[in-house]
């Protein structure tokens, strides 16, 4: 066993990695902003005035949340089209995804918006504030700076995940490099660049978030 | 006493700004206010005191819809505030009734409860711009002007972060009174505050009641600020009122035991 380095190998292949590293962060992109909006949505529909409702979202989130992502993806792509709904496998990755990721993304909203004191909900009050206007000026925006760390670790994560759409046959980055290991029979290079470019895009991320919140909080005067 | 029984309206030679008729109010088996009976008349100032968890909050509370009421009916300028009519009875309020009912009160808190991600000109602009819909230009005048009243005005564009307590508090009065209420609650504006800004908040209040004709009901510790400035001070214990009278009269010839005790432990507390 000799550990052989190619470099001639790698920029031959890098090219196709680049293209699927474009789509992963498209995947990851687009997962991430139906799971910001859906996210939103489950965790203010927990706070309505129906328990029902209220009962019916926390069991549901529960159940995706303890359940594996892969088989979240298996089943939109393999089961939905027996209920007539047929999904490309780019579209039912993206789903699986947002749904699942806006399960965690619904926790760190609501401890946002738990985090925001009694007091300010009592001033909207007084002032004979709409419920909408008391989350839209003033609970969410004192709950999303909050908040942004949790949602910064989930877009890693969310990144992270992506390699699980190859498993539906979505070209992203794990998909494109297991296909030129089994064309070449070569595994180092590949498997090895998609670690170097995972690492090199997760690490800024981090660093992002962090600034993006100090900004944030700057801006509200906080 | 049946709802039925409870006038949808106050008659027009007796209707109170305010009127507490038999309100009742507990937190599970524990009664806060027991079949309470209090009129605040137009322009009237009135203070309550009483020791600690006597109720005082909740009265004001409850008159802000902060708190639903167990019992009884609260009546604001002669019509029900906590009740509405249907079919020629009293109904518990729903959020419709409540909010038009609520426009014409207005309340500080002890801890101000600013918006932190607004200035104090946005602070005070936000419920006239969002709930009463004026526009920017009005809004801005409106506050600009109370700002000034409350001796802000050079801070405006401070968040509430910036700003002493003292600054702070002088705010929320004037975000209020933005929303133009005729009725003005105060609980402990003053607690909260460093002994040495307290005067700056009361001088404010001082100034509302010579130059307006709001009608305020205000909890206060300070025996001489209520002294001074309530047409009639109001002495809560355990839940009902144990004595009430002008100022003159309660302090210095206070009828019931308790209310002498009352005194007493605030003056040795002085
Ligand atoms: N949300 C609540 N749940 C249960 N009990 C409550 C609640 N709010 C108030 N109480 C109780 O109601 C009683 C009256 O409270 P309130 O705050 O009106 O007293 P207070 O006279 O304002 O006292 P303080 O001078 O300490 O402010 C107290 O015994 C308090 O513990
Ligand atoms: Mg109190």
């Amino acid at each position: 066993m000799t550990f052989d380095w190619k470099w001639d190998f790698v920029w031959e292949i890098a090219p196709r990695l680049a293209a699927a590293t474009l789509n992963t962060l498209l995947a990851a992109g687009s997962g991430y902003a139906i799971a910001l909006v859906l996210g939103l949505a489950l965790a203010l529909g927990q706070r309505t005035r129906w328990p029902a409702l209220t009962f019916i979202l926390r069991e549901t989130l529960e159940f995706i949340r303890s359940t594996p992502l892969v088989l979240q993806i298996f089943f939109i792509f393999y089961v939905g089209p027996q209920v007539g709904i047929t999904l490309s496998p780019w579209v039912a990755g993206m789903m699986a995804i947002g749904l699942h990721y806006s399960a965690y993304l619904s926790e760190v909203y609501r401890a946002g918006i738990e985090a925001v004191p009694k007091g300010q909900w009592e001033a909207c009050r007084a002032l004979n504030m709409t419920t909408r206007d008391t989350y839209a000026r003033i609970v969410l925006p004192q709950a999303v700076p909050q908040a942004i760390p949790g949602m910064g670790n989930y877009l890693v994560g969310i990144f992270k995940d992506t390699p699980m759409l190859s498993v539906i046959g979505v070209t992203e980055l794990m998909q494109t490099a297991n296909a030129i290991g089994s064309e070449t029979y070569r595994f180092l290079e590949p498997y090895t660049l998609v670690g170097v470019i995972f690492l090199a895009l997760s690490l800024p991320t981090a660093g992002l978030v962090r600034l993006l919140e100090r900004v944030l909080r700057r801006k509200l005067g906080m | 006493m049946e709802l039925s029984a409870y006038p949808l309206e106050l008659p027009p030679d007796d209707r109170p700004m305010v009127r507490f008729m038999n309100v009742t109010k507990s937190y599970g088996s524990l009664v806060v206010l027991d079949d309470l009976n209090l009129d605040i008349q137009r322009g009237e100032m009135v203070s309550v005191i009483g020791p600690s968890g006597s109720g005082k909050t909740t009265v004001l509370r409850m008159l802000m819809t902060l708190e639903s009421i167990n019992g009884g009916v609260i009546y604001i300028d002669g019509k029900p505030l906590t009740h509405m009519e249907r079919k020629g009875v009293l109904v518990p309020a729903d959020e419709a009734h409540l909010r038009r009912m609520r426009a014409s009160i207005g309340m500080c808190f002890q801890h101000f409860n600013l918006f932190p991600h607004m200035t104090a000109l946005q602070n005070c602009m936000e419920g006239p711009v969002q709930v009463l819909g004026l526009s920017k230009a009005e809004a801005r005048d409106r506050s600009e002007e109370l700002l000034k009243m409350v001796g802000m005005i050079d801070k405006k564009d401070q968040h509430p972060s910036r700003l002493s307590g003292g600054q702070q508090q002088r705010v929320a009065i004037a975000r209020a009174l933005a929303m133009r209420p005729r009725i003005m609650l105060f609980d402990e504006v003053t607690s909260a505050l460093d002994p040495e800004v307290i005067g700056e908040v009361t001088e404010v209040i001082r100034r509302l009641v010579a130059e307006h004709d709001l009608t305020m009901l205000m909890v206060t510790h300070q025996m001489g600020f209520a002294r001074d400035i309530s047409d009639r001070i109001c002495f809560f214990y355990k839940g009902k009122i144990e004595e009430q009278a002008a100022p003159e009269q309660f302090f210095t010839n206070p009828q019931r035991e308790r209310t002498q005790q009352f005194l007493r432990a605030v003056k040795d507390a002085d």
